[in-house]
C-alpha cells in the first residue's frame, strides 16, 4: 500500500513536471523585461514554498516527538528536514543563476536570499548534529530541541527582514499585494508547486523508511553486543 | 507500605535506547531501612537503573516513587543522596567551598556551618581551605562521601562504591554505611565486590539483560558462597 | 506534607541560581583560564583585522559594529564552550542534576555567570578596539552599553543552552559553533547595525529602533525557550 502510494505520487509529479516543462519551454512567450531566463522562477518559487514548509512541519513533528516520545515522529522530522535542505539548495542555486544573469552578480545580501541562507545553515546544523549522536533516543530528543530553536530563529529572521530594505523582486504572484503576472503565466507556478510537493512527499517517505530501518539495525547491534 | 515515606517503589520501569531495552519491566519495592545489593554483570542495566533512581534520567515507561511522590520531585531529591563513579567535586575549589555549594543547593539556611560539621566528621577540617586538586586520593574520597551524606539523606544510592578504594577507605565506607543502616536509612548499592556488599546487605536483587532475575532477602548461604546467585539465576 | 507557596518557590529558585552563578564565577576567577584565552583571542582578531582594513579610513566607520560583534562572538565561544563542559570532570554534572535545584536554575545560574564573564572580556576588548582603531564612543556610551548588554545576553542564552545540549557529545567543540552561530544571526545583525550607528553618532531613532525590538524580542523569546527546554536536554 505504502509502495503503491510512492509510485503514484512519483508518476503524478513526473507527469505534471513534464507537462509544465513543455508548457514553459514551448508555449509561453518570453517575459518582456527579463527575456528567457525568467522561466527559472517556475522552479525557484515552488521550491521556496516547499523548502520553507519543511521547517514548520519539522517543528510540529519535533513537538509531537517530545510530547509522545514515539520515534516515528523523529524519523519524520529528520526526513522532512533533509528533503527541505535539498529544496533550499535548489532555491539558492536557481536564485544565484537568475541573479547572475539579470543583476550580473552571483550573490547579494538582500532579505530573502539571506533568510534562505540562514535556513540552509540551520538545517545543515541539525543534520550534522544527528550524525554526531549514535543513540537513537538521545538523538531524537536533542535534535527535536534544535529543530524548535531553529524554527523560532527562522521566524525571527523572517520578521526582522520584512522590515529591512530589499533588493529582491517584489512579489510576483497575484495573491500578494503588488504582484500579478500575465494570465497563463502564473498557473505553471502552482502546477509545479503541486509537482514538487508530490516529489517532496515521495522523498520524505523513502527517507523515513531508511531512518526506521537504521534504528532497527542499531537496536539489533546493541543486542548482539550486549548478550 | 502505605504512608511510609522512605520506601522506594519501582513500578514497571523500562528504558529504551532506540528499540533496544536496557531495562525491561522492572518491578521492585524497597522497604525503608533495608540495604539492597544490586548485582549483575557489566551491561546488565545496574547503572541505568541507578541513574533513573537518582533522577538523572527518565524512564521510557513506568514510574519511580518515593512515598508516593515522583522521584524527580524537588522534595524527593532532597531525601536522596548519590555517590557515583566520579567524586562530584570541583578541583579548583576548596573542600569547604565544595561542601558549602551543595549545602546551599540542598536548602540549608547556614550552609557554611553544615559544611564545617561534615568536614570535621570526615577528618578534613585541617585542610578545609585546600583545593581539591591538591588532595590525595583518599582525601578526595572522604570528601566525596561527605558530600553524599551532607544533607542527611534517607535514601542512599551508590554505584560501585568499593571500586578503586584502598583498604582503609573501604573500612571507612563500610563504617559509614553500617552506621547509616543502623540509623534506619535505606541504601541501594550496585556492586561487583560481592563480599563487602553482601556483608552489609539485607536484600539482594539480580539484574540480568535488563530484567530482574531474582529479588529477595540476603541469606547466610549467599554470604558463604557469593557466586551462588549468579550460578542459580544468571546465565552461564 | 504542605505545598510550597509560589513565593518560596521563586525564592529558592533565585537562591539556587545565584549559588550556581557564584560557583562558576569563583571557579573561573581562580584559574582565569577561559578569561585569558578569550581576551587573548579577541586581541589577536583585532590585530589581524587591522591588517585587513586600514584603521583610519571611513571604511572603518561602516564596519566598526560588525567587527566588534565578530570579536565578541568568536571570543565568547571559548567561554561558552566551557560552561557545561567544566561539570564533566569528576562527574559534577550528575551531582548538580540530582540535587533539588531545578534544571532551570542550573541553566540560569550558568547563563548569568557566562554573561558576567563575556561582559568582562567585551569591555576589555572595547578598550583595545578604541586604542587600535582610534574610536571615540563617549557620546552614546549609555546606548552602546545597552546594546552590548542585550546582544551579549542573546549570545549567552543560546551559547549556554547549546553548551548543555552538546555536553555529552564526542564532537562537542565542533558542534557548538556549528549550531550556535546560525541561530545568532538575527541577534548579531541587530547588534551590529545598532552598534555601527551608535558609534558613528546616530542615536536611537526611527530607523534603528526596529533592530532594538528584534534584539529584545530575540532575548526574551530564547530566554523562555531555554528555561522551558533545559530539562529535556539535561535529563530526558
Amino acid at each position: 500500500m505504502r509502495n503503491k502510494l510512492v509510485y503514484v505520487l512519483c508518476l503524478l509529479a513526473a507527469g505534471i513536471l513534464c507537462w509544465q516543462l513543455y508548457n514553459i519551454l514551448l508555449n509561453l512567450p518570453n517575459e518582456k523585461d527579463q527575456g528567457a531566463i525568467y522561466r527559472i522562477v517556475y522552479f525557484h518559487v515552488p521550491a521556496i514554498f516547499t523548502g520553507f514548509m519543511g521547517f514548520f512541519v519539522a517543528l510540529g513533528a519535533s513537538g509531537m516527538y517530545l510530547a509522545t516520545r514515539n520515534l516515528k515522529y523523529d524519523a519524520f522530522a529528520a526526513a522532512v528536514t533533509e528533503v527541505s535542505l535539498t529544496f533550499a539548495t535548489i532555491v539558492l542555486a536557481t536564485g544565484m543563476i537568475w541573479g547572475r544573469i539579470i543583476w550580473g552578480i552571483w550573490w547579494t545580501w538582500d532579505a530573502r536570499l539571506t533568510t534562505m541562507l540562514v535556513c540552509w545553515l540551520i538545517y545543515a546544523g541539525y543534520l550534522m548534529l544527528r550524525r554526531a549522536i549514535d543513540e537513537p533516543t538521545q538523538r531524537a530528543r536533542l535534535s527535536a530541541v534544535v529543530s524548535i530553536f531553529g524554527c523560532t530563529d527562522i521566524l525571527i529572521v523572517w520578521k526582522s527582514i520584512e522590515w529591512w530594505r530589499t533588493q529582491h523582486p517584489a512579489p510576483v504572484l497575484s495573491v500578494r499585494d503588488g504582484g500579478g503576472m500575465a494570465p497563463g503565466m502564473e498557473s505553471p507556478i502552482y502546477w509545479n508547486w503541486l509537482a514538487l510537493m508530490c516529489l517532496a512527499a515521495v522523498l520524505v517517505m523513502i527517507r523515513m523508511r531508511q531512518e526506521n530501518m537504521a534504528r532497527e539495525i542499531d537496536s539489533l547491534r546493541r543486542m548482539a553486543h550486549s548478550y | 507500605m502505605p504512608g511510609d515515606e522512605r520506601a522506594l517503589e519501582i513500578d514497571r520501569v523500562s528504558k529504551y535506547y532506540g528499540h533496544f531495552p536496557a531495562l525491561r519491566d522492572i518491578q521492585l519495592k524497597i522497604a525503608a531501612g533495608s540495604t539492597l545489593a544490586l548485582l549483575g554483570r557489566n551491561g546488565a542495566g545496574k547503572t541505568t537503573l541507578l541513574r533513573i533512581l537518582a533522577g538523572l534520567s527518565k524512564p521510557s515507561e513506568g514510574t519511580v516513587r518515593v512515598g508516593g511522590a515522583d522521584v524527580r520531585d524537588e522534595k524527593t531529591r532532597r531525601r536522596i543522596g548519590v555517590l557515583g563513579h566520579g567524586i562530584s567535586l570541583y578541583d579548583e575549589l576548596s573542600a569547604a567551598e565544595n561542601l558549602t555549594i551543595f549545602a546551599q543547593l540542598y536548602g540549608y539556611a547556614d550552609p557554611r556551618k553544615r559544611a564545617a560539621e561534615w568536614l570535621e566528621r570526615v577528618g578534613l577540617e585541617r585542610v578545609r581551605d585546600g583545593l581539591v586538586r591538591e588532595f590525595s586520593r583518599g582525601m578526595r574520597q572522604r570528601l566525596a562521601v561527605a558530600r553524599a551524606f551532607l544533607h542527611d539523606p534517607e535514601i542512599l544510592l551508590f554505584d560501585e562504591p568499593f571500586t578503586a578504594l584502598d583498604d582503609r577507605a573501604i573500612a571507612v565506607l563500610q563504617g559509614l554505611l553500617s552506621g547509616a543502616h543502623s540509623a534506619g536509612r535505606t541504601i541501594i548499592m550496585s556492586t561487583h565486590q560481592l563480599r563487602e556488599a553482601l556483608l552489609l546487605a539485607t536484600h539482594v536483587a539480580l539484574i540480568q539483560r535488563g530484567q530482574l532475575a531474582y529479588t529477595g532477602e540476603r541469606t547466610p548461604e549467599m554470604l558463604e558462597d557469593p557466586g551462588y546467585l549468579y550460578r542459580t539465576y544468571g546465565d552461564n | 506534607m504542605g505545598t510550597t507557596s509560589v513565593g518560596s518557590f521563586f525564592g529558592s529558585f533565585l537562591r539556587d541560581t545565584l549559588a550556581i552563578a557564584a560557583k562558576d564565577l569563583r571557579s573561573e576567577f581562580r584559574t582565569k583560564e577561559a578569561l585569558n584565552a578569550s581576551f587573548a583571542f579577541s586581541v589577536v582578531i583585532l590585530v589581524l583585522f587591522s591588517f585587513a582594513f586600514d584603521p583610519s579610513s571611513e571604511q572603518l566607520q561602516t564596519i566598526s559594529g560588525g567587527l566588534l560583534w565578530l570579536v565578541f562572538s568568536f571570543a565568547g565561544a571559548l567561554i561558552l564552550n566551557r560552561s557545561f563542559a567544566r561539570e564533566l570532570q569528576n562527574d559534577c554534572l550528575d551531582a548538580l542534576i540530582s540535587s533539588p535545584a531545578p534544571a532551570g536554575a542550573l541553566f540560569l545560574g550558568k547563563a548569568v555567570a557566562n554573561f558576567v564573564l563575556l561582559m568582562i572580556v567585551e569591555l576589555a576588548s572595547l578598550g583595545v578596539f578604541g586604542i587600535f582603531y582610534d574610536s571615540r564612543f563617549g557620546a552614546q556610551l549609555g546606548s552602546i552599553a545597552l546594546v552590548i548588554a542585550l546582544g551579549t545576553w542573546g549570545i549567552t542564552v543560546i551559547g549556554t543552552m547549546f553548551s548543555a545540549l552538546t555536553v555529552n557529545l564526542r564532537m562537542r567543540e565542533m558542534m557548538l559553533p556549528t549550531l550556535v552561530y546560525p541561530l545568532l544571526i538575527p541577534a548579531l545583525m541587530a547588534a551590529m547595525t545598532l552598534t555601527t550607528d551608535l558609534m558613528n553618532g546616530t542615536p536611537f531613532g526611527k530607523d534603528n529602533t526596529i533592530w532594538l525590538r528584534v534584539l529584545t524580542g530575540f532575548d526574551f523569546i530564547y530566554s523562555i525557550l531555554a528555561v522551558v527546554f533545559i530539562d529535556v536536554v539535561l535529563i530526558g
